[in-house]
């Protein structure tokens, strides 16, 4: 079924993906070798000294207890975000894809966090909910009862971060999930119907189903969200703390070699998160797009 | 056609005779500050026709380095680099890419005498043997602030702040009492509460007179009367005395929303006190410990300073001495104080600004001076030079979260920010030596 068209002359296929290609090896392939070729020194910040150190730098990382405890939560992180944004999207496209009064005012409104820029979502975040000054926490405090810290609270700096990178990613999900739920034949449900199933019923036998590529797009899309574009949320909401708590992988990249200056220690550490990234592509390719029929 | 070749070459000469050297300032100030810097340039710009100093705003003080790292590496480096005091240690030892201030006055016959400079000022810029390194800028020092209106309320004098830390405590649980939120909170746990407090006490930070003397300095900080006045401020933290109000200057909102009575921050924040507090407020000197021999003795600055990078001509490095030597006459310094909040680096523009009448309406400054001119420094009062300093804050910060969380004790909190600290210090000597 495929439409091939082959070339006639041997060269113009390769002329024509060359200004991709360029691009790509500027701003990927170089930047990475160079990662890689850091990842294995000591090297002052202006250059002057390197002193070629070998594994040292990994082997300082994996024996670095709190390289480990970066991983686990940014684990945990991923997926708590990935969950809850997509089961609250799934959620709100379902109700608003059905009939009802204002449904396109509704999908309108529920599309809007996704233009805020992830900077801007944690600040308005750390506004509601900081401690001395913020309304929720005021709240949370005055009217509950209960004692919003999130400065020294772990747990607590933990939902706040979850919080605030689900309800922007909630938008881009719910965006999918419409479209995945319109294309879901009518006739289906309608026969479903007839034959005596509930709605409940309905939804989890043909309509989940059914849906399950735009979901397993979304599952690679939300993890890769939580993982690595997370950055500027952790930096305004908590900057890593209370302590180290919430300090995800990325963050620490960026604060061992942007503001630490270590080079070697912070390469060797995006070498780890670019095999992460390429585990991961392999799996949205070799496993999820050939098991998911569409 | 020789003639025109030689109307060409004149005019070239001409020309070249004309044109101004112009040197790249890049700098982290931004608001009010950029315009000032941007006023600086100006006014020295005005006054000569050979050199023009162009600011160049470049980000946060991190961004900056970093800016002025890789255009180093990359062979366009400014001339002149912001670079905030952590950084001191990493600008000293990155040797071929720095050029002393001392060795480029004296290249340029600039009068120059070290000794017109604030001593706990310059001092942090320099070696320890008294060669300036790089020109303080924009400095600060640690004071505390206090709310005289909550004072009244709670029954203390408002024109007598607490001189002592038994007093401050005793203050700040009346104040609490009084039917405030809190008694009071702290910026930068590191710089207030450990650096400072170590120099206003003539302890000493870190050996080899706080890492002046080599990078084979360990940090020593974890002494009995530190881990007494952490632990009484976390114990005063249980019942909410003490408000924990985050990391850097995040805390300052519990002061200015009038939660906390007294608090700790830099004299830098003092227009922004002046502009966001609805009540009266006054300045002090940091409170120090009787018991103490010695204290107090004199508080160090925090701020950045301005490195001269290598690789620049004759003609470059003469306008960054002639801008140098511009910016630290008594008026231009003058002016600085005046309307930024940083210090004067020189002690004639302090006597200059205070003959202007300038204390009168803004009497916190002068306290911070003084507090600076205390005493003449010691060698645990002379500041603070660490390589990988920033690691080593960031410890600091994160340990006391964990303390305050109940994580960890004060002692086995203070002991382990000594420990990971040393680790690093290990690192940058492995790496510099």
């Amino acid at each position: 079924m495929s439409k091939q068209y082959e070339f006639k002359t041997k060269g113009l296929p390769y002329l024509l993906v060359l200004p991709q290609m360029v691009i790509v090896f500027i701003f990927f392939f170089w930047p990475s070798a160079q990662a890689i070729w850091q990842s294995f020194f000591l090297q002052d910040p202006f250059g002057g000294r390197i002193i070629f150190v070998g594994f040292e730098n990994y082997l300082k990382l994996f024996q670095d207890p709190d390289y480990w405890a970066s991983f686990t939560v940014s684990v945990a992180f991923a997926v708590a975000v990935s969950l809850s944004s997509m089961a609250i999207a799934l959620f709100l496209a379902v109700q608003t894809n059905k009939k009802i009064r204002l449904g396109s005012f509704y999908k309108t409104m529920l599309i809007w966090p996704y233009a805020v820029a992830t900077m801007v979502a944690g600040v308005l975040w750390l506004f509601m909910f900081n401690p001395n000054v913020g309304v929720i926490a005021w709240v949370l405090k005055y009217k509950l009862g209960v004692e919003w810290n999130h400065l020294l609270k772990s747990n607590q700096a933990f939902l706040l971060l979850t919080l605030a990178a689900s309800w922007k990613q909630i938008s881009y999900n719910f965006v999918f999930f419409l479209a995945g739920l319109q294309s879901v034949p009518a006739a289906l449900i309608e026969a479903a119907a007839i034959d005596g199933a509930s709605p409940v019923k309905r939804f989890w036998k043909i309509i989940f189903p059914l849906l399950s590529p735009t979901t397993f797009y979304l599952m690679v899309m939300n993890l890769v969200y939580g993982f690595f574009e997370t950055f500027p949320i952790v930096h305004q909401v908590t900057a890593g703390g209370p302590g180290k708590s919430t300090q995800i992988l990325v963050y620490k990249v960026w604060r061992d070699g942007v503001i630490n200056l270590d080079l070697g220690g912070s390469s060797a550490q995006s070498v780890v998160l670019m095999i992460m990234v390429i585990g991961l592509t392999i799996i949205q390719f070799r496993f999820i797009e050939r098991k998911v029929t569409y | 056609m020789k003639k025109l070749l030689l109307l060409v070459l004149a005019l070239a000469v001409v020309s070249g005779a004309w044109a101004q050297t112009t040197v790249e300032f890049w700098h982290a100030m931004t608001g009010k500050n950029g315009d000032m810097v941007q006023a600086l340039a100006d006014k020295f710009n005005a006054s000569q026709k050979d050199y023009k100093v162009q600011p160049v705003y470049k980000g946060s003080y991190s961004d900056t380095m970093n800016a002025g790292i890789a255009a180093f590496r990359a062979g366009q480096a400014p001339a002149i680099i912001q670079v905030y005091e952590v950084g001191t240690a990493t600008m000293m030892a990155a040797k071929g890419a720095v050029k002393p201030v001392y060795q480029l006055m004296a290249e340029n016959n600039e009068k120059f005498d070290p000794k017109v400079y604030i001593p706990t000022i310059t001092g942090y810029y320099s070696t320890s043997d008294g060669k300036m390194l790089s020109l303080p800028f924009n400095s600060s020092t640690a004071v505390m602030y206090y709310n005289k209106d909550a004072f009244k309320k709670a029954g203390l004098d408002p024109e007598k702040a607490p001189a002592t830390w038994p007093e401050f405590f005793d203050y700040a649980k009346k104040l609490k009492a009084s039917g405030m939120e809190g008694g009071f909170s702290t910026n930068w746990i590191s710089w207030i509460q450990l650096e400072n407090f170590a120099a206003w006490h003539n302890l000493p930070f870190g050996t080899r007179k706080n890492g002046f003397d080599g990078l084979d300095t360990q940090l020593i900080f974890n002494s009995p009367l530190v881990l007494r006045h952490l632990q009484t401020i976390y114990d005063l933290s249980k019942d909410g005395t003490f408000i924990y109000g985050g990391r850097e200057n995040k805390a300052n909102p519990l002061f200015s929303s009038g939660k906390v009575a007294m608090h700790f921050e830099s004299i830098g924040g003092y227009a922004n006190f002046k502009n966001t507090c609805k009540f009266d407020f006054g300045v002090a000197r940091l409170p120090y410990y009787p018991d103490m021999l010695g204290a107090p003795q004199n508080s160090i600055i925090g701020g950045a300073s301005l490195w001269v990078l290598n690789g620049k001509t004759k003609a470059e490095y003469k306008a960054v001495a002639d801008f140098f030597a511009f910016i630290s006459l008594p008026e231009n310094q003058a002016f600085w104080h005046q309307n930024t909040g940083y210090l004067p680096i020189t002690t004639a523009a302090y006597e200059l600004t205070k003959a202007q009448g300038f204390y009168k309406d803004n009497p916190g400054p002068e306290v911070a001076i003084k507090q600076l001119l205390n005493k003449a420094p010691t060698g645990n009062s002379m500041g603070i030079r660490f390589g990988n300093f920033n690691i080593i804050r960031e410890i600091e910060d994160q340990t006391w979260e964990d303390i305050l969380a109940g994580k960890i004790s004060v002692k086995d909190g203070l002991d382990k920010m000594v420990k990971d600290g040393n680790k690093t210090l290990r690192e940058f000597e492995r790496l510099n030596k």
